[in-house]
């Protein structure tokens, strides 16, 4: 509790619950990461002075990269990706041929995201993204990756007990099912798209995109059935 | 000298259950935000490369007990301190000390962030035709490499089937121990779970591919 205390005494509290944080983080627990809050944020912001003293970076531009994987890109982008494809033949052919040009026909291209590559789940073969040495993730469509996909458990597991992993999101795939398990050991970046879900055939573009979750997109879960609580 | 990697998860037992996380949830402290833009920013320096990046994050001892943004600050003091561009002492000061400082190639300001980001660093580049064609079978090399590389430890003398060409991109080992880019082919090379993990359970119908350079690997028959 101590790192709580001192965290909101630096005046940079966010709301976060502590407990689930942590175990976010590490799965497990670790009592020595909760008093190192209030130096991490004391020892980022001393860096954030020396280099800007320096004229290294300009803060403004920090401001702006924050903003822009807080309001701009994230797994909406991503979601209308993979629901146009729902919807149109041409754009899902375009898609699995050359992910990286159709993609950017929507505006998402550029830094994690200079080659993409689209892996399509059917109803034998699914499809996983990992990235077992560091943290490799497409950020043009999904943003910042969650902490469970940088952390030991997923890229461990991931390459070895998918449907274990699978289990761990609440997701049972049949027995027959193949699974498809891409490590992203290149700079080339995955997408998954997820299958249509049943009963979705009168929906439009925007509200499929709705039923499309980021897990569903790295592989990790399964589109949302219409109806079913967001 | 020896270089060891902390960061080569892989297969590896015993790290526990997977923590699903909601979407929205991007950060848990105030500092990880500022974290992630500082080493964004700095990186766009090229005061080092990306290669180079996750060599120092994958080399920090203490790897496993820090937070993901943890290992990124840490890394990026690493980075600026072999470089002179921090001086020890100056982030526990707060302050830097007198100047003059190293300059840079380049700084990011706020007005080039939009085109920075859309730009991002494409690695595909011209170079040599490739060895091995689609459907070709190959061995992934085996052994200790003594310094940065993306050949996963559970594929290293494993047999796969070439999936996919990719032409010729930079070569991240090189590229990280600061020896120029290199480019060599890329490939999707897939190995049956049986191939990787014998008769384990979890195994059984799965398919796990990595994307390999030639270097890393040599044609089976």
């Amino acid at each position: 509790m101590t790192g709580l205390v001192r965290f909101s005494m630096a005046g940079m509290a966010q709301e976060h619950t502590h407990d689930g944080r942590h175990d976010h983080e590490h799965g497990h627990e670790h009592d020595h990461e909760h008093s190192e809050i209030g130096p991490m944020d004391l020892r980022v912001r001393a860096l954030e002075t020396v280099l800007a003293a320096k004229g290294y970076i300009d803060p403004a531009a920090l401001d702006l990269l924050i903003d822009t994987y807080q309001t701009r890109i994230g797994p909406r982008n991503g979601a209308r990706v993979v629901a146009r494809s729902w919807c149109d033949p041409a754009f899902r052919r375009w898609l699995l041929a050359d992910a990286t040009a159709a993609i950017a026909s929507l505006g998402y291209s550029g830094r994690q995201g200079e080659q993409m590559h689209a892996v399509e789940n059917t109803p034998t073969r699914h499809n996983m993204v990992v990235c077992t040495l560091c943290s490799c993730y497409p950020w043009p469509v999904l943003g910042l990756p969650p902490t469970w996909y940088k952390s030991a458990p997923y890229r461990s597991r991931a390459v070895r007990d998918p449907r274990g992993v699978l289990a761990d999101f609440g997701v049972v795939l049949p027995a027959e099912t193949e699974i498809r398990v891409w490590d992203s050991t290149a700079e080339l970046r995955y997408l998954v798209i997820p299958q249509r879900p049943a009963g979705s055939e009168q929906l439009n573009e925007e509200q499929l995109a709705a039923l499309v979750t980021r897990d569903s997109m790295i592989g990790t879960g399964l589109a949302r059935s219409p109806g079913a609580a967001a | 000298m020896t270089y060891v990697t902390q960061a080569d998860l892989g297969g590896q037992p015993g790290h526990g259950r997977v923590v699903p996380e909601a979407e929205g949830e991007l950060f848990h402290a105030g500092w990880e935000p500022r974290a992630l833009a500082l080493t964004l920013a700095m990186g766009a320096t090229g005061a080092w490369n990306i290669d180079m990046s996750r060599a120092a994050r994958e080399t920090l001892p203490d790897y496993a007990r820090l937070s993901y943004y943890e290992i990124w600050t840490h890394a990026l003091e690493k980075l600026l301190l072999e470089r002179g561009l921090l001086q020890p002492g100056e982030v526990e000061a707060g302050a830097a000390i007198a100047g003059p400082w190293p300059t840079l190639p380049r700084t990011l300001q706020a007005a080039d962030v939009a085109t920075v980001l859309a730009r991002g660093s494409p690695t595909a580049r011209p170079g040599p035709a490739p060895a091995f064609a689609l459907g070709d079978a190959v061995r992934l090399r085996n052994g200790a490499v003594p310094h940065h590389t993306r050949l996963p430890g559970y594929a290293r003398g494993k047999c796969g089937t070439i999936t996919a060409v990719h032409g010729p991109h930079v070569f991240a080992d090189a590229h990280a121990q600061g020896l120029g880019e290199q480019p060599c082919p890329l490939y999707t090379v897939a190995f049956s779970g049986q191939e990787l993990w014998g008769s384990e359970p979890g195994a059984a119908r799965l398919t796990v591919s990595i994307d390999a350079w030639e270097p890393y690997l040599e044609r089976a028959s």
